[in-house]
């Protein structure tokens, strides 16, 4: 999508209910949004899902909001990495099962 | 407009027990403005109860609908083809709308996902404040468009009270004192001498303390 500002908790919801097991946004750094508040409306949504998940019983740790800037290829790679092995160690989504 | 909180997950999953054939069923009106029970809505209680089932390896039956309004019986009578085919109505209406379409479904077990809390308004996108209690018997003539039934802790006729202190109320610093706020729109309008009247006691009966209130117009009856 053009812009963070554009994830919702809908969206995230429908695409845990399609069996992912984490979630990240990847959105631009803050106060560098070329929609100006995208990223920050972002980071706040991802927030209400992070309750809404352990509301469910999948736990807040699935989802996280992340911040770089697209000519940040190595911190891409890192936040993918921090996630992923955040996501190994919490194992499968119990929705899979 | 009618704002609402949605009810905690928790609170919903108890209602519903061992029900799993829901109907979740919006409204498209004040509950869609104030973000608590529109179609959006409506896709996220659904989306939650179904990661939750799947979770618990559940089997389940959701279906989504908003209506256009559920205070309204043209409305409500549009899931009639489908009720049935589901154990419960859960309602992200306010509790007009619950309690309409629990009229309108005898039989059916309607539950509230919504806790109904005030009529306000939009102060900005995301943050909604009380405006009018439905007393029945307006004064905001008298009190510069300001209303201290509805916004000052004791309803007071004429205040301020005691507790009104640099423009907030004694109860909580993040809430203006709406004497404050009448005695200052008063000035700005030019209308101080209405503070010099002395509001009267007010009759209750307008209000809940009448009883429930129906109104009629005869005019408009077909």
């Amino acid at each position: 999508m053009p812009c963070t500002g554009r994830v919702d908790a809908l969206l995230i919801l429908r695409t845990f209910e399609s069996g992912v097991d984490g979630v990240y946004v990847a959105g631009c750094m803050e106060g560098e949004c070329h929609f100006l508040r995208g990223n920050l409306r972002a980071r706040r949504r991802v927030e209400y899902v992070k309750g809404l998940l352990e509301e469910v019983g999948l736990g807040r740790e699935r989802v996280e909001m992340f911040n770089m800037s697209a000519s940040q290829g190595q911190r891409f790679a890192e936040c993918a990495r921090e996630m992923t092995e955040r996501i190994r160690s919490l194992g499968p989504s119990p929705v899979r099962k | 407009m009618i704002v609402g909180d949605r009810k905690d997950f928790k609170e919903i999953l108890e209602k519903l027990g061992s029900l799993r054939r829901v109907l979740v069923l919006g409204c498209n009106e004040c509950v869609t403005v104030c973000g608590v029970g529109g179609e959006r809505e409506v896709g996220v209680l659904a989306a939650e109860l179904r990661l939750y089932w799947k979770k618990e390896g559940e089997a389940f039956d959701i279906r989504e609908h908003t209506l256009e309004r559920q205070c309204d019986y043209e409305y409500i009578d549009q899931v009639r083809g489908f009720v049935n085919d589901y154990d419960v109505i859960l309602s992200m209406a306010c509790g007009a709308g619950v309690q309409y379409v629990a009229e309108t479904y005898k039989t059916k077990l309607v539950l509230p996902a919504v806790n109904t809390t005030f009529l306000g308004v939009t102060i900005e996108q995301g943050v909604w404040s009380e405006r009018c209690q439905g007393c029945g018997a307006c004064i905001l003539d008298m009190t510069g468009g300001v209303c201290p039934i509805a916004r000052c802790a004791k309803s007071l006729l004429n205040g301020p009270c005691g507790g009104s202190s640099e423009g907030k109320c004694e109860i909580d610093k993040e809430i203006d004192c709406a004497w404050q706020l009448i005695v200052d729109r008063l000035k700005e309008s030019g209308q101080m001498e209405r503070y010099e009247e002395i509001l009267p006691v007010k009759d209750w009966r307008t209000s809940r303390e009448g009883g429930p209130r129906k109104r009629v117009r005869e005019d408009l009856r077909l």
